[in-house]
């Protein structure tokens, strides 16, 4: 097992690093408090190289390996969760390119991706189709050389700002998991409609939309994988991404806990650092230990994106289950340290603990996780 | 023994039910969304007599006890946690020192108005480097004729800005610590009284928290509490009974998270699949039976503990242990019920304007306020060794 960073990755996660304290960082409060998409910030990651990381070099991105992306998110997600979707979503809307896309369609499709001249989403869920993606009701009916849609988009961050968004449709009259397939969706020409913007509890500076299809026409071109593959190729897609949602929850919970642990050195009462408390330190050391093991099973995950490795459905659905379980728990108990002071809106680690709790949510439940555990571990 | 409440508290908890689910619920959605004191709940609690459940007839209360104080935060929390602890502190923290430790004369003055909602009471200890050690307090009091002159800030003060009195902690005597604490009655529109930063916060949106700061106010001897030097131990006496009302509003926040979940579990058809064969399947639902089940026991255990200490309370029994135990318990119950909550009803319980995601932001401030459940488990660990 070798977890060690290659020095391109680590000359990455130093650009990363440092542009996360000078922009990202100062703007976090006020992306949460406006509840707006920092375009700023996903200008700053575009010309950065940051939205490259998801691509191979061919495709004109920088990496496109797991453990670098992971890494990136995670960067990002200590100072902001909202801003750390701006790279995940960016992943999880070219996955199902890069998996299932022909040569063609890759070439064609990625570089405007990789250079951040336009932003990916990817939409699944639907209102009566959540964790149960099989029932979905979105239909895409063949005409010539085109598909038409119609259907409604559930939850779909970051669908209002995407120009590439990856559908997943009914077709040939199908209503099982056996006729979904994947359309890629480019703005310009197949126009989806943003029926509403979700207020919520955390994440606030990335909208999630809802989004509604009305005979929207996509050219065949733009199916990917063969009819009816959509479905294996919404599994392959969130087999890769788990990772990365184990990330965001591991960078929220290791910027939560840095500020508390700064705050506990700093905080006296009865004369002394709230530190030097046993209660105290028993609750640093149970943090870190949490952190650490989270961070473990998250980049063996990631390692095994980048392996193929044969057991990567239930590890990645291990890492996304434990790292996010973590991150609740600890930004919850990071609130605590601070007392009074975590429960107001001056100091970070509420919005931390408010951004965390979705980590639990999206990307498949942690019930789901747990159903996709037993399942490899039973079959 | 008898773990039911007894008939007139049954009828006392169904009459504060029908005011919290008929006035007070409809109101907390908007309440928590806009910021703003829940006006209506406590006009509403003030007619029906919820403002001075402890306090004894003869000076305008209801005259119940402690059992009947946790039961009617239990039930105002289930439907608004922000007017819960509007109340809460209202009736204990803010008005049952003068209760347990004032003259005469200072009762006969104060309490009416309290039981009537005339005013709203508030308790100053907390300042900004003096949280968990509240003995090491530097707002001053001193002697000046016939009186005392305050100076100093507090922080994190409930009912800021709307209270007509606060209960104010202040030094008397610089050289010791929780000696030299003296309770006094500031009036919210004494000279020199004013409200500092009003925080925004994560969740209790509709009960205002901030800053209260005491420029060279004027206080005569008639309006301090208790002895000089005796303070502190009245704040601790008014927590010990606040723990009481805080434990009962984290059994109401558990309680509407447990009923909501299951009414949405049932809403979905949950129901239908215990009969399910495929145990695999992901709708089959076993795991969130189950959480729903470890929910419920929760609630159910936090709740006992609670009206123990809150009954020990009620017969004059030592109950310091007992209501740090039951507000650990209940908050920590609480918390973690609004977050399972939260988990069963998924990407749409997440939405603001959810009662789920609302039961999550409001149960945090619980595990913090009136003694953080670090200085609970002080608290109890003290008592356990020392006898």
């Amino acid at each position: 097992m070798d977890f060690e960073l290659s020095a391109e990755q680590v000359a990455i996660r130093d650009t990363i690093r440092e542009l996360v304290q000078d922009r990202v960082a100062p703007r976090a409060a006020e992306i949460d408090q406006k509840g707006e998409y920092p375009k700023d910030i996903e200008r700053l990651f575009a010309e950065n190289g940051i939205l490259g990381i998801p691509f191979p070099e061919e495709y004109g991105g920088i990496s496109g390996l797991s453990v670098t992306i992971c890494m990136g998110i995670e960067e990002i997600a200590k100072a902001c969760a909202s801003s750390s979707l701006i790279l995940a979503v960016q992943a999880l809307g070219s996955y199902p390119i890069l998996v299932a896309g022909t040569e063609e369609q890759k070439k064609r499709m990625c570089p405007p991706l990789a250079s951040g001249e336009r932003v990916a989403a990817y939409a699944l869920s639907e209102p009566g189709s959540g964790s149960d993606a099989a029932a979905m009701q979105t239909r895409a009916r063949k005409v010539g050389s085109e598909y038409v849609l119609n259907g409604t988009k559930q939850f779909i961050t970051h669908g209002s700002v995407a120009g590439t968004l990856v559908v997943f449709a009914q077709t040939d009259g199908g209503s099982d998991h056996r006729s979904i397939s994947a359309f890629v969706l480019e703005r310009e020409t197949s126009p989806w409609k943003v029926e509403k913007l979700e207020h919520k509890l955390g994440i606030r500076g990335s909208p999630t939309a809802q989004i509604v299809l009305e005979d929207v026409k996509v050219p065949a071109a733009n199916r990917l994988g063969e009819e009816g593959a959509g479905f294996k190729i919404a599994l392959a897609v969130l087999d890769r991404s788990r990772p990365g949602i184990g990330a965001q929850a591991l960078g929220i919970a290791e910027g939560a806990f840095a500020y508390a642990l700064n705050y506990v050195k700093e905080r006296e009462q009865f004369g002394q650092a709230i530190a030097s408390f046993q209660g105290i330190q028993f609750m640093l050391a149970d943090i870190a230990t949490q952190i650490e093991a989270a961070r473990h099973l998250v980049f063996q995950a990631a390692t095994k994106v980048d392996s193929r490795a044969a057991d990567l459905t239930k590890i990645a659905a291990m890492a996304k289950l434990f790292a996010s379980d973590m991150a609740m728990k600890v930004t919850t108990d990071c609130v605590q340290l601070l007392g009074g002071y975590g429960y107001i809106t001056d100091y970070p680690v509420e919005r931390m603990m408010r951004d965390a709790k979705i980590t639990q949510i999206y990307e498949g439940t942690n019930q789901i996780q747990r159903v996709v555990i037993a399942r490899a571990l039973l079959r | 023994m008898d773990l039911e409440l007894s008939p007139e508290h049954q009828a006392f908890r169904d009459s504060v039910r029908e005011i919290a689910q008929g006035v007070v619920r409809p109101l907390a959605e908007e309440v928590d969304r806009d910021h703003r004191f829940p006006v209506e709940a406590i006009t509403t609690a003030t007619e029906s007599g919820l403002m001075g459940v402890l306090i004894p007839r003869e000076y305008g209360g209801a005259g119940l006890d402690a059992v009947a104080f946790a039961v009617c935060i239990e039930e105002l929390a289930q439907a608004c946690a922000s007017t819960a602890v509007i109340v809460d502190v209202h009736t204990s923290v803010g008005t049952e020192p003068i209760l347990l430790f004032g003259d005469e004369e200072q009762k006969r003055r104060w309490l009416p108005r309290l039981a009537r909602g005339e005013i709203l009471g508030a308790f100053a200890l907390t300042e900004p480097s003096s949280g968990s050690d509240a003995a090491s307090l530097q707002t001053s009091a001193r002697r000046n004729g016939g009186g005392y002159v305050l100076n100093g800030s507090k922080v994190f003060i409930t009912n800021i800005g709307r209270a007509g009195l606060y209960v104010v902690f202040a030094r008397t005597a610089p050289d010791e610590r929780a000696a030299g604490i003296t309770a006094f009655l500031v009036p919210g529109d004494a000279p020199g009284v004013r409200v500092g930063q009003v925080f925004d916060k994560m969740g209790l949106n509709g009960s205002p928290t901030g800053e209260l700061l005491l420029e060279n106010v004027s206080v005569p001897e008639a309006n301090r509490l208790g002895r000089e030097g005796q303070g502190f131990a009245i704040a601790m006496r008014a927590l010990d009974s606040g723990r009481i009302g805080i434990s009962g509003q984290a059994l109401g926040i558990a309680q509407a998270a447990v009923d909501e979940a299951g009414e949405l579990m049932r809403a979905n058809g949950h129901e239908r699949s215990k009969s399910d064969e495929d145990v695999l399947d992901p709708l089959a639902g076993q795991g969130d039976d189950f959480s729903l089940a470890d929910m419920a026991t929760r609630v159910g255990s936090a709740r006992l503990l609670a009206y123990n200490a809150a009954w020990r309370c009620a017969r004059g029994l030592s109950f310091t242990r007992e209501a740090s135990m039951a507000k650990l318990h209940s908050t920590d119950t609480a918390m973690q019920v609004a977050l399972d909550a939260l988990q069963i009803a998924g990407e749409e319980g997440a939405g603001a304007g959810s009662p789920f995601e609302r039961h999550v932001r409001d149960a945090k401030a619980l595990q913090i306020y009136e003694g953080s459940n670090q200085v609970q488990r002080f608290v109890i660990a003290r008592d356990l060794l020392r006898s």
